[in-house]
């Protein structure tokens, strides 16, 4: 039982992590990854988000009738998101004025209803709230990476601290713009799958066809 | 008892039913939403207090960011920086304006006025004319707040109240003016939805910065502060009324030149900015 705990908790870290192996959530990490402070809040917030709703859905699995099961699903998120939102609201003003749209937008993040959907409607309660759990580490993880990058590079800083000091401040750092703009999130997610998927190679998906050498002129 | 256990029977029916039966459906459906509506309101509730509360305290800490009380309360001897901000606005008078005639309006209370509220009250303010309504507002309130930046007796800064529409949302701020040749010392925004990283840029303190000393009026009185594209022209004559627009943001920055010349102009605080603070003229 421990060793499967474990299990549910890391296996979506490495081996199984939302952004990284199953491509999900990406929109909201190129979004809210130019600080840390935000990334990190962002990250806090669908953990709890997707934590809670696998807990509550698994609770319900053997009520929810089928042909109403995806909307079941969104309530149950879409109100822990509002919940999120008006706590940010009123314990993280200025974090919550940043991420703006973005914590709503929780809802339709794929993760969430992913799991749901995947995982909570089959296991009990405790599990699914652990896989709530493990997959929003997953995404924390790289999340909280993408935005160190981004913003120890975009503005020399992090957490608002500042670490490279900057030509324009006196020091020698010069700033890298892109890093501050959404593709530079999109070039380091893409650079972290494929070293991902270079240390562990059962990761890589066998192409969906293949280019024959030579195709003939018929 | 004997109605709960009645009750009880009823819910254990209700859970034996058939998942897929429309009235398990209904039922669930139903249930649901009432429980999560519950939830929903309960926290809105709940935190609004605390929500309000921060929320005047960032409308506070934006007066402040643009009134440049540094200064002042250094000649008084006190430590800017362990202040609170109660004791701040110790040196900020907030009074009313009627903005049709320009004058103070000193028989309502400042300290409940609420110039969002009183934008919506059809007593409290009028329709706008299409051709007037640079800004997008819609309604023009009679009244409004100013906040007077005090050293000593002499007023030395009026601070006021700025609101319009960008690309996505209406833009709220402030502007700082310096008593006399009408010069602004700041502007901020503390509430837009405009697009992140793009008009969002509003709220950026170094493009905020580039406002500082640029004339609001000219010479006839005439609002003529305004956002250019490209950037501006030192060598232009024009170049003391003109501040970089936002890069990538052309409707987020035409909306600001709009909102800054409505608010200056005759149906924003023009009259009274010349009836009481203006030397020029």
């Amino acid at each position: 039982m421990s060793h499967e705990i474990k299990g549910t908790l890391t296996d979506p870290l490495v081996n199984n992590n939302p952004i990284a192996f199953q491509v999900l959530g990406i929109c909201s990490a190129l979004a809210v990854t130019t600080t840390l402070t935000t990334a990190l809040i962002m990250s806090l917030s669908l953990t709890v988000v997707t934590a809670f709703s696998n807990f509550f859905i698994s609770l319900l699995r053997n009520q929810i009738p089928s042909n109403i099961r995806i909307i079941v699903q969104m309530i149950v998120i879409a109100s822990l998101v509002i919940v999120v939102d008006q706590l940010l609201q009123a314990f993280a003003y200025s974090t919550s004025k940043q991420l703006s749209v973005f914590v709503g937008l929780i809802i339709t993040n794929c993760i969430v209803l992913g799991r749901a959907e995947a995982f909570a409607m089959q296991n009990p309660p405790v599990a699914s709230f652990l896989d709530g759990i493990g997959n929003g580490l997953g995404y924390s993880l790289i999340l909280v990476s993408v935005g160190t990058i981004r913003e120890l590079f975009g503005s020399g800083s992090l957490l608002g601290i500042q670490i490279l000091p900057l030509i324009k401040d006196g020091g020698w750092y010069q700033p890298i713009g892109i890093m501050l703009l959404p593709p530079s999130a999109f070039f380091i997610i893409g650079l972290l799958i494929w070293a991902l998927r270079t240390w562990k190679p059962s990761q890589q998906e066998a192409p969906s066809y293949s280019i024959l050498e030579r195709t003939e002129n018929t | 008892m004997q109605s709960e256990t009645s009750s009880n029977s009823m819910i254990q029916r209700v859970l034996q039913m058939s998942n897929d039966s429309t009235a398990k459906t209904l039922i669930v459906a139903l249930v649901l939403c009432l429980v999560c509506s519950v939830f929903v309101s309960a926290a809105a509730v709940i935190l609004k207090p605390l929500q309000e509360a921060n929320k005047a305290r960032d409308l506070k800490n934006n007066i402040l960011s643009v009134a440049g009380l540094q200064d002042i309360v250094a000649k008084a001897g006190q430590n800017y920086e362990q202040m609170s901000i109660a004791d701040k606005f110790k040196f900020i008078e907030t009074r009313i304006v009627d903005l049709r005639t320009g004058e103070y309006a000193d028989d309502i209370d400042a300290e409940s006025f609420d110039l969002r509220q009183a934008a919506r009250d059809p007593q409290l303010s009028a329709v706008l004319d299409r051709d007037k309504d640079r800004a997008g507002i819609g309604r023009r309130p009679h009244y409004a707040p100013v906040y007077l930046v005090k050293d000593g007796e002499q007023v030395r800064d009026v601070v006021i109240p700025i609101y319009g529409k960008g690309l996505w949302s209406t833009l709220y701020g402030f502007l700082s003016l310096r008593s006399g040749e009408l010069t602004v010392q700041g502007i901020s925004f503390y509430d837009q939805k405009e697009t992140p990283g793009l008009g969002g840029e509003v709220e950026n303190p170094t493009w905020q910065a580039t406002f500082k000393g640029k004339l609001a009026y000219d010479e006839q009185g005439k609002p003529r502060l305004s956002l250019v594209k490209g950037g501006v022209d030192p060598n232009n004559a024009a170049a003391v009324y003109q501040v970089d627009a936002l890069s990538g943001a052309t409707l987020t920055s035409r909306g600001v030149t709009n909102l800054l010349q409505f608010w200056l102009g005759e149906s924003g605080f023009g009259t009274f900015l010349h009836k009481h603070f203006s030397t020029a003229g």
